[in-house]
């Protein structure tokens, strides 16, 4: 079976690849486009490492096709910061220590991005449904709890002073 | 990953001409599909790809009822309003599927079509007698949405043929659903257990019109009709939710597995088929 | 008794220990740009894939790959026949000793496959599709066994042998015949049956345990790249690289200077990264293609054939006094090994009763090995299922006594002079104020609601120190590059630099610290034992003093004076000598640029085998909630205290505690490997495999008490392993509590506490 040509948005420019049928997203984006930064930490959806946007929508790449990607726009971690700036999550994440290995981090962080661009003021409860799908197995999840919601709380600040 | 054509028809005619070739699989959110693929359990020869037909994604309100799309993401069936009113039940099962990722994609007909007993929505739209329209080669055809499995990664579906929507009728005054599952974790496990409790009341609060049906204990889910027989004529009273618990634990007929013992789950379809009654009945207006 | 606690010679004004800056490596992993093992690539590099038994237990009769070597793009293919046997030999890890043999035999079967999962072949191929419809071409023929997992029927005698060369160790009497029981270990003092007789009080219980994974997320991963003239280089996710680079040499018969092993970033580990699995297959696979090869487990592979931690029986009997003196111990643990002897029954064994001061114990250890995966170290590795057996019994205790469970914990808790139920006498030990710390935490005064219960439990571990590599190395401009040999698995970076920075004086973004390849550092034991802040912290430590030593001396040149009238202070060298300008300073970026002409380069490195690791104690107080109608449990709150020495980093400090304390919830609440009649893992997936997400947990309150380690610079202590001792004995306390039923088999998943909850309602 022939190779499909896929044309698609990652993180504002334009890509285009080839990928086999039965290639993931995380596949192309980690193999095709060498943005390694979404992880495989199951391959069943089960683990969230691999989160990344999809036209607006919060998905674990492995559980889509790349060919499904045609003409989508696909936000990755590696589109978070803008240019040398982090972004607020990420400046958080660091001073709150919500990470210690990092592995499962830029699918969190793809995670609290989406949530707090759709809920500016979560609750800690509802920060931690949203997370659910993100496991760490390394920080007990307290400390990204309250990177997010000290986030979500500067980010507020932000907007009111602007 | 083993190889395949991938085929992303615009019209649902197209789409049933090409799941009519023999191995072609129907896709929609892929949250299943692609874990049986990564784990050889299926190797089509071909994956139809439902979502870039019109109206495959996206709920419009029909004749007072709702059409919900079949690719349609959970994510997109929590944001609608008028539908999490109309059929709060059946929005609380659908969005309880898995994580928030999965809720970018996973939808109703997928949960459905994949005949998993477990699948959270099904008893929800079991009890909510939610309706699919079926397109195949022979043309359109409706089923009620418990005549779809038959046992477990197994449907009624003929070669061809897919589910484009899920109708959810209108609903009269005084009437409301509930879902509830049982998980060991708070999230991202499958159904130990599930309930779904669909009510109408009268003016006074009682019980006209019941229907419950129950997940994960048996080879489909289940429409347990003397189940809603027990609730019929009652507001809910403690006699009443007993007769309902016991006709939910008589009809199950479960497995025992990694995820729960037959007896456990027995137990639990009672105990959760009272719950989601109760919430119904409060959503509907009644006071028990 | 002389209970003078030695301080360590620190200055008081610590102005960098203790401090919270951002990790060093904190921006390459919020952006994505950290290379953890499956992240790199090298030019041609093939994929690698190994066929694995689907068997539990099987001769195998015949390996026949040649039509899977026909296939075009298959460019090798290993069976145990490529690798060298190897005769016994132990190797000292730092987190236990592994029998080389084994390890060879677990990274490739040779005449049988021991457990569901076993390597039996590895592929190499052009792309991942090639490789694994080689896998499928692999005809293996197997003789199917019988097979035991659980630890109790492996013992029996009639169970099926795994080894027929094992003769149980450890017995009075060597046995005549073969056994799954590698090995008997017994601790005992005082007079058992005297003890018994004078207790006023006795509970005896059995307590199980499934086996758990660590559950690091990321799969093991590497490339290895063996070139014609012999030389290989390796790029790994471990939590050693000097250990891959040890194994593979063993494993394959190389000399070491031929392997050059680069740790990538590692994604969790917690003792499950402290062995090979694909490294040796990567190198052979690579040496008969002479291409480089990708090999990247699946999470299937992970759960079946990595880890996990031992599974166990145990049996505990505890006698008191009336007055909660406890005078008599009797445990006796039983733990799976896997397919391979060495479970951790020997640590399990030596922490069981290592917070209580008690005259007349037996400790009775079984290392039992059954067909499931070979254990991996886990995080204090035997001390949870240990603690959760002994910790529920001293609860049972405290209600039987009608006791406050710490009230009971401090009448019998080691002190300082107390000699250690494993050996040695304590010294600047923090338990009793740890367990202070608990008694006055908020959450310990809080009321409880109906169907709440609260649960207390303590837990011990050594910490380790070990063999270390460190070097400084100053750059013209004064700034500070730090070099180790151990992977960051969760912050040491930042330890390493706090410490530098805090002997050179500087702020810590003037210090960067790396961790280096096999080639570019001296040896350095693997991270585990909770033994890098303590001891390569050590060797950074001394190698900055160095470092200070040389640019005194260099100050001293500069300015004519004797080198003793030189300070260093604040980054900067002072002049004491009254003869010449006293005070005048010269700073490190003022020396560094005139280096050339005082001597040269400033750099200082230091190998060291850190002896005097503190241990550490930890007290955990868990409040649950029971649905009482579907048996599940909430965890509503949990505070942790433990003595830490002295925190470099809090932060990192507190996040090790709070991801103990997840790890060990998960174990008490949902974790277990599941395996059919035929003895296959069921869950092979995080999907039934049920860690822990952030909706099952409160947030954790961290208590760091620090009582000072005299045996290291700053008063560290290793902080990693003790959190996840206490808290699967915790949650069953809290359990018991809430539902006034003792629950004695782990996982306390909702099943098992409404069946609880039904027998009690008859």
């Amino acid at each position: 079976m022939s190779k499909r040509h896929v044309s698609a948005i990652v993180n504002g420019d334009a890509v285009e690849f080839l990928t086999d049928p039965g290639m993931t997203l995380l596949d192309a984006l980690r193999d095709e486009l060498e943005l390694t930064g979404s992880k495989e930490g199951c391959g069943s959806g089960d683990c969230g490492a691999c989160s990344v946007v999809v036209d607006g929508r919060l998905v674990c790449s492995c559980l889509m096709l790349a060919a499904e990607a045609e003409g989508r726009r696909i936000e990755t971690i590696e589109g978070m910061a803008q240019a040398s700036d982090l972004h607020p999550l990420q400046r958080k994440f660091l001073e709150h220590a919500a990470l210690q290995c990092g592995f499962c981090t830029p699918g969190i962080l793809v995670a609290s991005k989406a949530l707090l661009d759709a809920n500016p003021d979560p609750t800690e409860t509802e920060v931690r449904y949203w997370l659910a799908g993100n496991l760490c197995r390394c920080t007990g999840y307290d400390k990204i709890i309250r990177a997010v919601m000290d986030a979500a709380a500067e980010m507020r600040q932000a907007r009111v002073v602007a | 990953m083993p190889q395949f054509d991938y085929l992303s028809p615009t019209t649902a005619e197209d789409a049933a001409k090409a799941l009519a070739a023999s191995g072609a699989r129907a896709l929609s959110g892929g949250t299943d599909l692609l874990v049986q693929l990564r784990s050889g359990r299926t190797s089509p020869s071909a994956i139809v790809d439902l979502k870039r037909i019109a109206g495959a994604i996206g709920i419009r309100e029909e004749a007072g009822g709702f059409v919900v799309g079949a690719a349609t993401p959970g994510a997109i069936i929590g944001e609608h309003a008028a539908l999490a009113r109309a059929w709060p039940g059946v929005v609380e099962a659908a969005n309880l599927i898995g994580s928030t990722q999965i809720q970018g994609r996973a939808s109703l007909a997928g949960n459905l079509c994949n005949a998993s007993p477990a699948a959270d929505s099904v008893p929800a739209m079991i009890a909510a007698r939610a309706v699919c329209v079926i397109v195949g080669p022979a043309g359109r055809r409706e089923a009620p949405v418990e005549a779809i499995g038959t046992a477990p990664g197994r449907t009624s579906l003929a070669p061809g043929e897919f589910v484009l929507e899920i109708r959810l009728p209108k609903r009269p005054a005084h009437a409301s659903d509930a879902y509830l599952r049982l998980i060991p974790r708070t999230e991202m496990d499958i159904a130990v257990a599930g309930a779904g409790v669909n009510l109408v009341l009268d003016a006074s609060g009682v019980v006209t019109e019941a229907h419950v049906a129950l997940g994960a204990v048996a080879p489909t889910a289940l429409l347990v009709e003397a189940a809603g027989a027990a609730l019929l004529g009652t507001k809910l009273d403690e006699a009443a939710l007993d007769k309902l618990d016991a006709a939910a634990r008589a009809a199950c007929r479960p497995i025992d597995d990694k995820r729960g013992t037959t007896e456990y789950r027995i137990k639990i379809a009672g105990v959760l088929a009272r719950r989601a009654a109760l919430i119904a009945y409060q959503r509907a207006g009644g006071r028990a | 008794m002389t209970d003078t606690l030695e301080r360590p010679d620190v200055k008081p004004d610590l102005k960098v220990v203790g401090t919270r800056p951002i990790r060093p490596d904190g921006a390459e992993k919020v952006t994505g740009r950290a290379q953890f093992g499956a992240d790199f690539n090298m030019p041609g590099q093939l994929v690698g894939k190994v066929l694995r038994s689907p068997h539990a237990h099987a001769r195998i009769v015949s390996i026949d790959a040649k039509k899977a070597r026909a296939l075009p793009g298959v460019k090798a293919v290993v069976t145990g026949a490529d690798f060298p046997n190897l005769a016994d030999e132990f190797h000292e890890g730092g987190e236990a000793a592994s029998n080389l043999r084994d390890l060879a035999m677990n990274v490739m079967a040779r005449d049988k496959a021991l457990y569901d999962g076993h390597a039996v072949a590895a592929v190499a191929a052009t792309s991942t599709a090639i490789a694994d419809e080689a896998l499928a071409l692999i005809k293996v023929t197997y003789e199917v066994l019988p097979h035991v997992i659980e630890v109790e029927a492996a013992m029996a005698p009639d169970a099926p042998v795994l080894h027929a060369h094992m003769y149980t160790e450890g017995l009075e009497e060597r046995p005549t015949l073969p056994s799954n029981i590698a090995r008997r270990n017994r601790i005992a003092r005082g007079d058992l049956d005297a003890g018994f007789a004078a207790a006023e009080v006795v509970v005896q219980d059995r307590y199980v345990t499934q086996a758990v994974h660590q559950g690091y997320i990321e799969p093991h991963a590497c490339v290895a790249s063996w070139a014609a003239d012999g030389q290989c280089n390796v790029w790994s996710s471990s939590q050693g690289q000097f250990m891959v680079r040890t194994y593979c040499a063993k494993v394959l018969g190389l000399e070491m200077s031929n392997i050059r092993v680069t740790p990538a970033e590692i994604g969790g580990g917690f003792g499950g990264k402290t062995t090979v699995y694909l490294e040796p297959l990567a190198l052979a696979l690579s040496r008969q293609s002479g291409h480089p090869v990708k090999m990247v487990m699946n999470r299937e592979e992970v759960f079946r054939a990595t880890g996990p931690t031992s599974g166990a029986v145990m049996y505990v009997k505890l006698g008191a006094k009336k007055d909660g003196t406890i005078v008599a111990a009797d445990v006796e643990l039983k733990y799976q090994a896997g397919a391979f002897a060495g479970s951790p029954v020997g640590a399990g064994s030596m922490t069981a009763l290592a917070c209580y001061d008690i005259p007349n114990f037996a400790i009775t250890g079984w290392d039992v090995v059954s067909n499931c995966p070979k254990v991996a170290a886990y995080r204090a590795p035997g001390a949870p299922i240990a603690a959760f057996a002994v910790e529920s019994a001293v609860d049972e205790l405290a209600r039987k006594l009608d006791m406050d469970p710490i009230a009971l914990r401090e009448k019998n808790g080691v002190k300082n002079g107390v000699k250690a139920s494993y050996g040695p006498t304590f010294n600047a030990i923090g338990y009793l104020e740890t367990l202070a710390a608990i008694k006055t935490c908020p959450q310990y005064a809080m009321p409880l609601g109906p169907n709440q219960g609260r649960g207390v439990a303590v837990g011990f571990w050594f910490n380790v120190g070990g063999e270390s590599t460190a070097a400084v190395n100053i750059g013209e401009d004064g700034s500070a590059v730090v070099v180790t040999g151990n992977p960051d698995i969760g912050g040491s970076r930042a330890s390493m630099a706090i410490m530098a920075a805090e002997v050179l004086g500087v702020p810590v973004e003037q210090v960067r610290p790396m961790v280096a390849d096999t080639a570019s550092i001296g040896f350095s034991m693997l991270t585990g034992g909770s033994r890098t802040t303590f001891a390569t912290g050590m060797a950074v430590v001394q190698a900055a003093e160095k470092v200070v030593a040389q640019l005194k001396r260099r100050a001293a040149v500069i300015w004519d004076v004797a080198p003793d009238q030189v300070e260093w202070a604040n980054g900067a060298a002072v002049c004491r000598d009254p003869a010449k300008s006293t005070g005048k300073t010269l700073t490190l970026e003022g020396l560094a640029a005139q280096s050339a002409r005082t001597g040269g380069p400033i750099s200082a490195q230091v190998s060291l085998n850190a002896q005097g690791a503190g241990p550490g104690f930890g007290v955990h107080v868990c409040d649950v909630e029971i649905d009482p109608e579907t048996g599940h449990v909430t965890v509503l709150r949990y505070t942790a205290a433990q003595d830490v020495g002295r925190a470099i980093h809090p932060s990192y400090v507190e996040g090790q505690v709070q991801g103990g304390v997840a790890q060990g919830v998960g174990w008490a609440l949902n974790e277990e490997y599941i395996f059919d009649r035929d003895g296959k893992m069921e869950n092979a997936g995080f999907l039934d495999y049920r860690v822990p997400v952030a909706s099952d947990l409160p947030m954790i309150d961290a208590i760091l008490v620090e009582v000072p380690n005299p045996r290291h610079p700053f008063g560290a202590k290793g902080v990693g392993e003790v959190p996840i001792v206490p808290p699967l004995a915790a949650v069953a306390n809290a359990v018991r509590a809430a539902i006034g039923v003792r629950m004695t088999t782990l996982p306390l998943s909702p099943p098992k506490i409404r069946a609880a909850l039904d027998a009690k309602a008859g």
